[in-house]
């Protein structure tokens, strides 16, 4: 008998536009001792329906429509509060996703992982402390005995998953919910994470429900996987049936999402567009303090036309160069030569028009576009502001946009949060590319997107680059998205530059110790 | 955190000091002076008053005079009251200014701080409506307009409490205490809602109710702490605006505070009281602020480590 066994579950939303079916009469079981992928894109009622299990989601506006969820002779979905919470964070615990908010920053991290504990069982403070500690040390933190006593700013985001994950563990629970445990997460952390997820269950022999939008992130630890499509499931299999003969066309659009592949080798080489010489950026920290070197002596150029890809982990700064190249933020030493002229020494006018020829694209579409202006003022601001268009043209200008970056004409008077992520980066990216650079630096652009949505906008930076005959600078901490987008890859590990090369070069016989590192931790490698 | 103190109580020094050099020059400009009155003083007097409290020295001599009797911890003699110093007056007046303000401020936090989280956890609900309709009355409405609807009300219609004094019937203290907190409480009302409804929607709350904690708990352990930072960081200005505010509720109430000689002094060009009050009173002002914004600073672990290191 598995563990968990949902049927013909049913959740509603009461919206603003009427009722909306999250989850419609789905059904799947979780095993004891496997770990079950539930795989959707944002909107696929994934989560939708293992909060509901858990009467987690908000009611109203959610509601239970149909269903059963026979856990341990019990149907979840049939208890009182008062049982459900006897099961929630003992039997049942949860991981989410981001572990920057997910912690309680208020509270030191052992307070919090004590938690669960004392409050489901029969433990003084001091067993639940040396509980925690075990714990601590288990999921690979150094020193619990003085990280206990911190508060979770204190703590990296890999850090802190590892604190969330002791969380869950401390009650010895029999399943375990991991909402996109790593989605949050480098890719280098994500393989530590996802690898310690797997050895706990198999140490405890527990039940796991792995939610991911990304099929890749599962390849390697799944047992059994759900593929899940606006609310239904549309397929459902052991790792090998799905990842070899997938059967419905969604999940073989999932397969294909999953960035495979470099880019074919470009043409003859041309000239240099960007020349970067000894270029240091360092900050302040404090009187006193040695300064961070974000950016250590770093010398590369990149040549008109081409995709250049930068690699690394979060600190290693990459994405301190783009800003430095576009004179975002003051540079400390060194020479970045934008067409012969030198980019940062220029003042005024003469760098108000380099701006116009280099822009750049921000990670997080939600963060980066002004809430209170509409696409049309998004995009008809960089027009006008640069003479571009003149205030009779620019309605034109910013439609030819929106064509471009395939947004439908009808959405220009929308406001971005009427927006899907992938569509806020199609509008981002168009503001880029308003003023006709011949430089852009995209910084992270699609790690904060599925990996459907993310495979659709690198074919649309691809083929823009192509139209626009864009030099481009790739900023990402994932080596398979960049290999997948640039013609030379630089990986860069605390400042510097520690390789460089082809894509199909690093990956095939990669020199350094590093960039093995960061080829290891590529989920699913084997699928590539 | 020590420097971070020592620094602002630095940067109080010269607020303070601007306070003076404005109030000095201020009452000076004010027409009249404090021994102008109905009857015609005889000129010698006069001018043997004026002498005796350095009236008849150039305006800068009496400014740098004061500034020198006040570093010595001196606010002078009082014009109105011969005999009574500044300090004594001050002395005098403050224990019943002071303890109306705390259970103003009693007032302020409990019931609103009650009212706001109340509201705070069914949003648009009856729950929320009900308390935040009297918050935003309480906003509107003056200080001596609902004293003298309290004093009609409880005081005189029902007779269950005194209409005025102070420490003389048991129970004269509550309506003084309610009618100063009231507004202060609607303030803090509105603000510990937004505050709450804020950190309710944080992650970390579903954490916490993902760990099985009733939702009482989650309230108090989880959500409290950080959606009262915002009323902790409001108590200085509240207290500055609590201590403008008790001088009319002290002459409603007819109680002996150093409101009601504060008002009398203004009227009386009692040029060394105004100034004593004034210089007294925005001190501690300046010294409530710097609490709050430690004990806010103290409350996130956050702020509390930046302090720590500066």
């Amino acid at each position: 008998m598995p563990l968990l066994s949902v049927r013909d579950l049913q959740v509603d939303f009461t919206t603003r536009n009427g009722r909306v079916t999250a989850v419609n009469r789905i059904g799947f079981d979780v095993e004891a001792g496997k770990i079950t992928a539930i795989i959707g894109e944002s909107g696929s009622g994934k989560s939708v329906a293992c909060y509901s299990l858990l009467g987690l989601l908000p009611v109203p506006p959610a509601s239970i429509e149909s269903g059963s969820a026979l856990f341990d002779g019990r149907d979840l979905l049939q208890l009182s509060e008062r049982e459900l919470r006897q099961i929630r964070g003992r039997d049942i615990a949860m991981i989410f996703q981001d572990p920057m908010t997910c912690l309680n920053p208020y509270m030191t991290v052992g307070n919090q992982l004590m938690e669960p504990l004392l409050y489901h069982r029969k433990v003084t403070r001091q067993q639940a402390r040396a509980r925690a500690l075990e714990l601590l040390a288990e999921v690979g933190l150094r020193d619990p005995e003085s990280t206990i006593d911190q508060y979770p700013h204190q703590f990296s985001g890999g850090m802190r998953q590892r604190v969330m994950i002791a969380m869950a563990l401390i009650n010895e629970p029999k399943l375990l919910i991991a909402d996109e445990p790593t989605t949050a997460l480098d890719v280098t952390i994500q393989a530590q994470i996802l690898g310690l997820i797997a050895e706990l269950q198999r140490k405890r022999d527990i039940g796991v429900i792995f939610i991911s939008h990304d099929l890749s992130v599962v390849a390697d630890i799944a047992d059994e996987i759900v593929v899940m499509e606006k609310g239904h499931v549309v397929e459902r299999g052991d790792r090998q049936a799905i990842f070899e003969a997938a059967e419905h066309p969604y999940t073989q659009k999932l397969l294909a999402a999953i960035p495979a592949g470099s880019k074919a080798p470009g043409e003859v080489p041309r000239d240099d567009l960007i020349q970067v010489r000894n270029l240091c950026t360092w900050f302040s920290q404090g009187r006193g303090a040695e300064p961070l070197r974000a950016v250590d002596d770093v010398s590369f150029t990149i040549q008109r036309g081409e995709v250049l890809g930068l690699v690394g982990e979060s600190g290693s700064g990459k994405s301190t160069i783009g800003r430095s190249l576009l004179r975002l933020v003051p540079v400390t030493r060194g020479e970045v030569l934008f067409d012969g002229t030198d980019v940062t020494s220029l003042q005024g006018t003469a760098l108000k028009q380099m701006r116009r020829r280099m822009q750049m694209i921000f990670q997080d579409p939600y963060a980066s576009l002004n809430p209170r202006m509409s696409v049309y003022d998004t995009l008809a601001e960089p027009l006008l502001l640069h003479g571009i268009e003149s205030r009779k043209t620019v309605e034109q200008g910013v439609l030819r946009l929106m064509d471009d970056v395939g947004l439908a004409r009808a959405f220009v008077r929308k406001y971005p949060h009427e927006f899907s992520g992938g569509q806020r980066q199609r509008i981002a990216i168009g503001r880029a590319l308003a003023t006709r650079p011949e430089f852009v630096v995209a910084d992270e652009p699609v790690s904060a997107l599925d990996v459907t949505i993310q495979a659709q906008i690198l074919e649309l930076m691809l083929e823009l680059g192509r139209e626009y005959g864009l030099t481009m600078l790739f900023v990402s901490h994932d080596l398979a998205v960049v290999r997948h987008i640039a013609d030379r890859i630089l990986v860069l590990y605390k400042g510097r530059v520690v390789e460089q090369g082809t894509g199909d070069a690093l990956f095939n016989s990669p020199r350094e110790e590093y960039t093995r590192q960061l080829l290891q931790a590529i989920p699913g490698r084997g699928l590539l | 955190m020590w420097r971070f103190v020592v620094g602002r109580l630095l940067q109080a020094i010269p607020v303070i000091l601007a306070v003076i050099t404005v109030t000095f020059f201020l009452v000076r400009i004010a027409p009249g002076g404090p021994f102008d009155s109905e009857k015609a003083v005889i000129p010698e007097v006069k001018a043997a008053l004026e002498a005796q409290y350095r009236l008849d020295l150039p305006l800068g001599q009496q400014y740098l005079a004061y500034l020198g009797d006040l570093a010595q911890g001196e606010l002078g003699p009082s014009f109105k009251y011969p005999g009574r110093s500044v300090n004594e007056l001050i002395a005098a007046g403050l224990p019943a200014t002071a303890e109306l303000g705390a259970y103003a401020l009693l007032v302020a936090v409990v019931l609103g701080g009650l009212a706001g989280v109340v509201a705070s956890l069914k949003p648009n609900s009856a729950q929320d409506y009900i308390p935040m309709s009297v918050a935003m009355i309480g906003i509107c409405m003056p200080t001596f307009l609902l004293g003298p609807l309290l004093v009609l009300l409880f005081g005189i219609h029902l007779e269950w409490l005194p209409v005025a004094g102070w420490g003389d019937i048991p129970g004269d203290k509550i309506l003084p205490s309610l009618t100063l907190g009231a507004a202060y409480a609607a303030y803090i009302a509105r603000l510990s809602r937004a505050g709450m409804l804020e950190v309710m929607s944080q992650d970390y709350i579903r954490t916490a109710r993902a760990k099985g904690l009733p939702e009482w708990q989650v309230v108090t352990r989880h959500a409290l702490r950080g959606g009262l930072i915002p009323v902790v960081a409001f108590l200085g200005p509240a207290f500055a605006g609590l201590l403008a505010g008790s001088f009319v509720v002290e002459t409603i109430f007819q109680i002996p505070g150093l409101g009601r000689f504060y008002v009398q002094a203004a009227f009386n060009r009692d040029y060394t009281m105004i100034l004593g009050t004034t210089v007294f009173l925005s001190t501690l002002i300046v010294l409530f602020n710097l609490l709050s914004d430690i004990l806010a600073a103290w409350l996130n672990p956050r702020l509390r480590a930046q302090y720590g290191e500066a």
